[in-house]
């Protein structure tokens, strides 16, 4: 026999208070257990859509079920084709990250990746003459996002350009996302100088042939392992990749070894990949998308399954507002810069990695990271602190990413707008930062948060579709 | 930032602090060597106001979630009183967040809950106390029933729409909302909100109405029984819309609950329909159910107490008192009466005990709308208050916590010569004001000292419901009342029988 009200009347009262704090005086002076909620008012202006989405009768289970699907979704490595064919990218399409953009009011790293990708296609013979045609709209440009993609910084994906291709079979989803070019100067950063540009070729004639060869030859990889597993070894799966990368390098290695290539070309492919501590990024934010997009689309739900920025603006979708984007202008991100590089270089946030803390990982990792301070700023008290607080915006702890340093708590995941818009905490990401101007790359990492009207916009269409 | 030569008037963001404590905190700066007036309120569109009526120039930017802090300095100390106040408001302020926050700090310790669904999954808790500004609650509300847990809503301001549906919600979740503005409740012998220290026994309560459960409750104990749970429900709960959704929950649990042995229901006037579905449905569950219920031709909640005492064949014993002579014998009275109150079913009962013998009375709380009172509060005829009221609770403190309103009124009753007898409520228990009988017995002697210098006698009979369990003690606080002039009365019935009779000794 059960007791009503959940045994209210049987069991020792253990309190949680919200409020005015002498009522929680009170109880401890009964000796009562209290926890104190540090309670603040939400966002200005925010209270009535609050309480209508609070409200509306579908949210509870519709975030558990966005919760569940999230940390189900499996990851597979599966193959490596170009983005031609996997994609279905005709020529003239570019893809870039973040929310939809204008060749208007791109900022100078978008911009310069841009013109890389139409020099790499051969539409253009000069930066001048591609810097012509995409000002003269002579190209669609489309969020990679649209198309299950994701793509870090700029973004930029062009017909010839390999991807890597991830499946999660629970849920029948697949995703793409390019590969890694490493650091310094590079298209993703907005460079589009000739080693640039010399850079890719070689990727589209030999890095992404072999390692199609090898993913054929021994993969499926399960990457969202590779993920558990580098979450105990201090990377957080956003800017601290570097056990991801080793772990990925050792499965594609025997299918590298044995693939039907010249000694010189596998040699160079493995000392590539090797050099490159970010050369998982670019499976761990595929892996990512995987699970967001597991949970995208389930009504009345009030999770965040898309954070991307395009280097304008900042965009966010949420699963119970379908394809709707909620943006506002991206900030710049505060951090360590590189070299003589300072603050004035750097251009506003940009890229889809953000998907990283979107799926519990990235910033919302970081105490499994403390390394990672030494990159992008802040103490290791920060890091630890910056995961907990992630707790009080995310709906669930993941059940396979853990952080050891918390008693193997699972990461925050799953982040619920109705939260982001009561404590007015933003997601914490962690990001490279590009330099303002064209062609310069990558001028530093730090710490981001997403521009705040984002959230009470997303509240606001979903308060107008729920159901009461 | 404004700052002129003796007034300092500082807005911060993103920094929030509930009413009663900035209340603690403004008294403390006040008090501050060289500080003439100072106020630090959330910048609502009520605080804005008195702020400004304080002649504190507060820039229009201010919002709601902004923090105002206001200083004025006396003109003999200067700029050096603006710093010592300001000096005042950061050690108040760090003063309340190091006893309330759970203590941040550390080598990456988890922050404070944020939410309370938080909170409730940090404690493990089973009830949640819900005390946020009116327009938050239901956010608040909802959070809780999805965590699994009842909740004792205090907030007041939700609309009854919304309480309807956090009633379904809960009632789907097997929780239960106990309000909104409910400031009474206890659960296995724990005090929520405003509860008096009584014995433990085989009573159970289902109360729409707080300090009408507290007043029963007192009753009781005096009696010599116990309770063993008081369950809130709400004042609105058994009107027509409501339709008694709490009271029905509560009503299950308590029939299914091995403790308790009577139910006893206190209600606020409920809808007639409404009461017989809740006495057909006690029916159904087999639960010997008594009801102490007010309203017009009804039972005042003593009485209901009484037959209740009778009907288990328990002695009714003679309800504490301490009567005071008249204050002044041999000058004139005005001729009506003033109910002065903080608890609303106190001064519910009182108005339908007066209304009896007295005829009309005006109050912010009447039942006609003809009787209403206008905003300013004020009529020369008989006159009942409730301070706790919705309406004079936005913006601030209930006045259990926050006098002050009530404590001007006492002293403007005392210059009013239409004013006959002062019948003024006052509750003990946890949530209650730790010391109330001080300054409410200096505000007793002193409107009879008033008044007896403007050649008129002044009775003040007070309605005091408390127990000698309360941190406060209630025959200590009876004693103190008595000594300052006052007759006190346990029985809200019997407080308000005796003004009527000094009104009636005077005619």
């Amino acid at each position: 026999m059960t007791t009503p009200l959940r045994g209210l009347l049987d069991r020792d009262v253990v309190a949680a208070t919200a409020g005015v704090g002498l009522f929680a005086e009170a109880l401890r002076d009964q000796a009562v257990p209290v926890t104190e909620t540090e309670w603040a008012p939400p966002m200005a202006g925010t209270e009535a859509d609050l309480a209508t989405v609070m409200a509306d009768r579908r949210r509870v289970e519709a975030n558990a079920l966005a919760f569940a699907r999230m940390t189900a979704a499996e990851a597979k490595l599966v193959d490596v084709r170009p983005a031609a064919q996997a994609l279905s990218l005709e020529r003239g399409t570019f893809l870039h990250a973040g929310p939809p953009l204008e060749w208007a009011r791109a900022s100078g790293p978008m911009r310069g990746a841009l013109i890389g990708a139409v020099l790499l296609e051969g539409l253009a013979d000069t930066p001048e003459q591609a810097e012509e045609q995409l000002a003269a709209g002579h190209y669609t440009l489309e969020p990679c996002h649209h198309r299950d993609a994701v793509g870090p910084m700029a973004g930029v994906v062009s017909p010839s350009m390999w991807m890597y291709e991830l499946r999660d079979d629970v849920h029948d989803n697949t995703s793409w996302c390019s590969l890694n070019e490493g650091l310094g100067k590079v298209l993703r950063y907005g460079a589009y100088g000739p080693e640039v540009i010399d850079r890719l070729h070689w990727m589209t004639r030999v890095l992404g042939p072999l390692l199609q060869q090898s993913v054929r030859a021994s993969g499926p990889f399960d990457i969202k392992s590779i993920i558990a597993q580098m979450l105990q070894m201090g990377d957080e799966g956003h800017n601290r990749n570097r056990a991801g990368s080793l772990m990925l390098l050792r499965e594609l290695l025997p299918g590298l070894i044995t693939a039907d290539a010249p000694s010189a070309d596998i040699a160079e492919v493995v000392r590539f990949s090797g050099a490159n501590e970010h050369f998982f990024l670019n499976l761990g934010m595929p892996a990512c998308k995987l699970a967001t997009l597991a949970a995208h689309n389930i009504p009345g739900c009030t999770i965040v399954t898309t954070m991307a920025r395009n280097g304008t603006d900042f965009g966010i979708r949420v699963s119970g507002a379908g394809e709707e984007w909620f943006v506002g202008p991206a900030n710049t991100p505060e951090g360590l810069f590189l070299g003589s590089f300072g603050p004035e270089d750097a251009n506003p946030d940009i890229g889809d990695s953000a998907i990283t803390e979107t799926g519990g990982i990235g910033g919302f990792a970081m105490a499994a990271a403390p390394a990672i301070v030494k990159f992008v700023g802040g103490d290791v008290p920060f890091a630890l602190e910056a995961t907990q607080r992630m707790y009080g915006i995310t709906e669930g702890e993941h059940t396979a990413y853990t952080v050891p340093i918390l008693e193997f708590r699972g990461t925050p995941t799953g982040i619920d707008v109705t939260k982001v818009v009561r404590t007015g905490i933003l997601p914490q990401i962690n990001t490279g930062m590009a330099g303002a101007v064209a062609g310069v790359g990558q001028v530093g990492a730090g710490l981001v948060t997403p521009p705040v009207q984002c959230f009470p916009a997303a509240l606001a269409s979903l308060a107008r579709r729920a159901e009461l | 930032m404004t700052t002129s030569d003796l007034t300092h008037v500082e807005l911060r963001r993103g920094t929030y602090y509930d009413s009663v404590t900035l209340m603690q905190v403004s008294q403390r700066v006040a008090r501050a060597d060289g500080v003439a007036a100072a106020q630090v309120a959330m910048a609502t569109e009520l605080n804005v106001e008195v702020l400004r009526g304080m002649g504190f120039p507060v820039p229009d930017e201010a919002a709601p979630n902004d923090l105002v802090i206001a200083v004025r300095a006396e003109s003999a100390a200067g700029s050096a009183g603006i710093e010592a106040g300001l000096a005042a408001v950061d050690e108040a302020l760090t003063a309340t967040r190091s006893t309330t926050s759970g203590g941040a700090g550390g080598f990456g310790s988890a922050p404070p809950p944020r939410t309370v669904g938080a909170a409730v999954r940090t404690g493990a808790a089973s009830i949640a106390v819900i005390s946020v500004p009116g327009q938050h609650a239901v956010t608040e509300t909802y959070d809780a029933i999805a965590a699994g847990v009842s909740v004792m809503l205090f907030s007041d301001n939700v609309s009854v729409a919304d309480e309807i549906a956090l009633k379904d919600a809960a009632a789907a979740a097997d929780v239960l909302v106990m309000g909104p503005d409910c400031g009474t409740a206890m659960v296995g012998g724990v005090a929520l909100g405003f509860a008096n220290v009584v014995r433990g026994g085989g009573i159970g309560l289902v109360a729409a109405s707080g300090t009408g459960a507290q007043q029963v409750m007192c009753l009781l104990d005096v009696a010599g029984l116990g309770v063993s749970h008081c369950l809130g429900v709400g004042g609105r709960d058994l009107k027509a819309a409501v339709g008694g959704r709490s009271t029905r929950q509560a009503l299950t649990a308590l029939a299914a609950d091995p403790d308790t042995s009577h139910v006893l229901v206190v209600s606020k006037p409920p809808d007639e329909a409404v009461l017989t579905a809740m006495r057909a449905y006690a029916g159904e569950l087999g639960l010997d159910v008594a009801w102490a219920i007010l309203g017009e031709g009804r039972d005042d909640l003593t009485t209901s107490v009484e037959g209740f005492l009778r009907g288990l064949g328990h002695e009714v014993p003679s309800w504490p008192s301490a009567v005071a002579p008249d204050p002044a014998p041999d000058l004139p009275r005005g001729g009506s009466l003033r109910g002065l109150f903080c608890g609303g079913t106190l001064a519910d009962e009182a108005m339908f005990l007066a209304a009896a013998e007295l005829g009309a009375i005006r109050s912010n709380i009447a039942h006609e709308n003809d009787l209403l009172l206008g905003p300013a509060l004020t009529d020369a005829g008989h006159l009942v208050i409730d301070f706790g009221d919705d309406g004079m609770t936005q913006g601030r403190a209930h006045p259990m916590i926050d006098p002050s309103l009530r404590m001007e009124r006492i002293a403007a009753e005392a210059l009013d010569p239409t004013c006959g007898v002062l019948l003024l409520d006052l509750v003990l228990g946890y949530g209650s004001h730790p010391d109330p009988a001080e300054d409410l017995a200096h505000a007793i002697a002193s409107a009879q000292a008033t008044a007896r210098e403007a050649g008129r006698s002044l009775p003040v009979v007070v309605s005091l419901t408390g127990t000698d369990g309360d941190p406060q003690n209630a025959t200590r606080t009876m004693s103190k009342l008595h000594a300052a002039g006052a007759s006190v009365f346990v029985s809200n019935r019997d407080a308000t029988r005796h003004a009527l009779s000094s009104l009636r000794s005077h005619s």
